[in-house]
């Protein structure tokens, strides 16, 4: 008998919902997300299929991007400038750093754009915010998988032909790298992103800071023939150590080691918590700011 | 066991005027930094005067609300615009966070604050069903097996593989509350989304919103349509500059709001300037129009008068101004027009003048009705034409009944029965 009037006292006090100014900054509602993963889903599915609705050449556009940049960057560092490769074909070690360093480089500058591409939106209903982002790492990956099997096949018409090739262990750290770079693009997209909803000029700095970025990792140029003055900046970037290893992993040619790898997990967490705050933060009110 | 489903004690939300920030970094650190040693912000500018709910640089849309909301209970929110109806209802919806104040609800909550929204033109009916659906928090089991019947709800079979960007505005409003429609919230949020769609539609949306409240959900609804409030709530608050005015029965509350104001009702208008009007309108313009009834607001059976100002730019013209009445759906109640009765301006140039016509027997029933303007030179070329001039409703009298559906809006004469024996 009481045992009823308790339970009723109980659910007379439970509310699904409270809705007050404050909550914990750490608090991301994972819950809430994994709940709308349906949403999350349906937002990589419209991603991918909307983008290329309307175009003659459709979904060939994700082969002929990274192709044509490693095309203009074997012929301009190749063959013009003249750039070392350590040794590897030249479009090879380009289209290396091309596939990591694009799937990096669209999950920062579309996250970056969550508030203000979807402000109509999120100024009308609620759902979990952070599924756009998730959504944008999600079909970015369906991107690079599709990039990545391309250089896979490459690698394999440059062993034919007799380049000397030597994929290893290494492979394995595949997902890991991976996930540092879905980290780093989520952290830092999602600390614009927030800050663009009052500081719009930060939207047109991440364009040409994620190009500035990528000449200071290995992409153009490997590690080694760095000159010792600008090693540090090299050595600083959280991204360097996914471009090498991925390098030496498939074509058996970089500098690789745990500790680097170690500083750009650790980064990685770095970024991602301080960018869950910010987010947390301007989520709550960003539709009366932006 | 409490049946309250929502209840909200000292809810407040402040807006900052003007500029967001100061546009800059470094000032917004200055100021940041002023705040953290306890300073004044250094570019506040002195505001001498303080305009209502005004305070310094900010302002308050919502200020120390409680209220309760039971289980089942369908509850009208009105006010007049810039109220803050609208930014409870984000509150709710958790569109925006509060300033300060709780909100605390019970069940799922869904929110209709603008039908359509996310949806993507380039994707078909279909994908945007469950694309829409998923946002607003269903699941994708539960949209596929509700499809049909959001389909036959929105009457859009054909076209469901079409994509939204070749739909008429009609269908693409039909299929967006649709899929809201069936969404089978605890509790439904809704702002003004009768406000689109044609008039047998918003019927239908009245009639599944009631079906809604029948069945023992909770609906919140803001709308300016006065009898849209009456026939769904039972309750209704009244919010005027961010504070709860009024609470209680609604059709009291209903009364006392169409007594301080007009609700949305347009009796006066400057129509000179007004741009998209299918007559010329260089020859003969019509300038001001406007309504009167004898108490302030119209009444069943109660006499009009609308009041025209015009002015003539041609050098001889001969004009019959004519007033149209239309119901909201689309269908006008009544004419009337100068010639009827007679009289046709004959005018030179440089004139202005005011006609007046009384209608002494409008016999128009309770409802909203839309006024155009129309200035004909005596056959049938039209000089100017000003659609939608005004907007006024008609009050129900005590003791007659209003039915909410299509049939109150025929006309409605006063008539005398009576009873014999036979």
């Amino acid at each position: 008998m009481s045992q009823a009037v308790k339970q009723m006292e109980q659910q007379q006090d439970h509310w699904d919902l409270d809705i007050s100014p404050q909550r914990n900054l750490l608090d991301l509602r994972l819950g809430e997300l994994w709940h709308a993963r349906d949403l999350v889903m349906l937002f990589v599915w419209r991603d991918f299929v909307s983008v290329y609705k309307q175009t003659i050449l459709g979904p060939l556009w994700y082969l002929i991007q990274p192709l044509l940049t490693t095309v203009v960057f074997t012929f301009i560092f190749g063959s013009v400038a003249k750039l070392p490769t350590d040794g590897l074909p030249s479009f090879l070690f380009y289209m290396s750093g091309t596939v990591v360093w694009s799937y990096f480089a669209t999950c920062i500058t579309k996250t970056s754009d969550t508030f203000i591409t979807n402000s109509a939106l999120f100024g009308k209903v609620y759902f979990p915010r952070l599924a756009v982002p998730v959504s944008i790492l999600i079909s970015s990956l369906i991107a690079f998988v599709i990039q990545f099997i391309f250089f896979v096949l490459f690698m394999g018409f440059f062993a034919l032909r007799g380049s000397v090739l030597q994929p290893n262990w290494w492979i394995l750290m595949t997902p890991v790298l991976i996930l540092i770079m879905a980290g780093l693009g989520l952290g830092f997209g999602i600390i614009v992103s927030a800050l663009t909803t009052k500081y719009r000029d930060l939207r047109f700095l991440v364009q040409f800071g994620v190009t500035l970025l990528m000449y200071a990792t290995t992409v153009i140029m490997p590690l080694s023939s760095f000159p010792n003055r600008f090693l540090w900046i090299v050595l600083a970037n959280p991204m360097t150590p996914i471009v090498e290893i991925f390098r030496y992993a498939y074509l058996g040619a970089g500098t690789v080691n745990l500790p680097d790898l170690a500083y750009s997990f650790g980064f990685m967490l770095v970024v991602v918590v301080i960018g869950a705050v910010i987010f947390n933060r301007v989520e709550a009110t960003f539709m009366d700011t932006v | 066991m409490s049946n309250t489903v929502i209840s909200i004690e000292n809810l407040s939300k402040a807006y900052h005027l003007g500029q967001i920030g100061t546009g800059t970094l470094s000032r917004d650190i200055s100021v940041w930094w002023a705040k953290v040693r306890g300073k004044p912000n250094p570019y506040l500018k002195i505001d001498e005067t303080d305009h209502g709910n005004r305070d310094g640089e900010t302002i308050w849309a919502l200020k120390d609300v409680n209220f309760t909301v039971e289980r089942g209970e369908a509850l009208g929110i009105i006010g007049r615009n810039g109220a803050g109806k609208s930014t409870l209802l984000k509150i709710l919806s958790r569109v925006t966070a509060p300033t300060s104040g709780h909100a605390r609800v019970r069940g799922r909550i869904a929110s209709l604050l603008e039908v359509g929204t996310g949806f993507h033109p380039d994707l078909t009916g279909r994908e945007n069903i469950y694309l829409n659906g998923a946002i607003m928090g269903m699941a994708r089991q539960e949209v596929r097996y509700k499809l049909d019947e959001i389909v036959a709800f929105a009457e859009i079979e054909q076209f469901l593989d079409t994509p939204v960007k070749r739909y008429s505005s009609g269908m693409y409003v039909r299929l967006a509350f649709a899929v809201a429609a069936h969404l089978d919230p605890e509790i439904l949020v809704i702002d003004e989304v009768l406000a689109v769609g044609d008039a047998i539609f918003q019927q239908k949306c009245l009639g599944k919103m009631g079906n809604v409240a029948q069945e023992g959900r909770t609906i919140l609804f803001v709308s300016h349509n006065m009898l849209a409030i009456e026939a769904l709530c039972q309750r209704a608050i009244l919010i005027s500059s961010g504070r709860i005015q009024q609470s209680g029965p609604a059709a009291s509350v209903v009364a006392s709001y169409l007594q301080s104001g007009e609700g949305s009702q347009i009796l006066e208008r400057n129509i000179e300037a007004e741009p998209r009007r299918p007559g010329e309108g260089t020859l003969f313009r019509l300038t001001q129009l406007s309504i009167v009834f004898s108490n302030g607001h119209a009444k069943l059976w109660e006499p009009i008068e609308f009041v025209l100002d015009f002015k003539c730019l041609a050098g001889k013209c001969k004009v019959s101004p004519s007033i149209e009445v239309w119901r909201i759906d689309g269908v006008c109640a009544f004419t009337s027009d100068a010639e009827d009765d007679g009289m046709i301006l004959d005018l030179v140039r440089n004139t202005n003048g005011r006609v007046r016509v009384k209608i002494p027997h409008p016999n128009l029933s309770p409802g909203r009705y839309i006024v155009r303007a129309v200035a004909r030179s005596g056959g049938s070329l039209i000089l100017d034409w000003v659609n939608e001039a005004l907007v006024f409703d008609i009050l129900p009298v005590r003791n007659v009944s209003v039915r909410t559906n299509e049939k109150h809006l025929g006309t409605r004469p006063r008539s005398s029965w009576s009873i014999e024996k036979i």
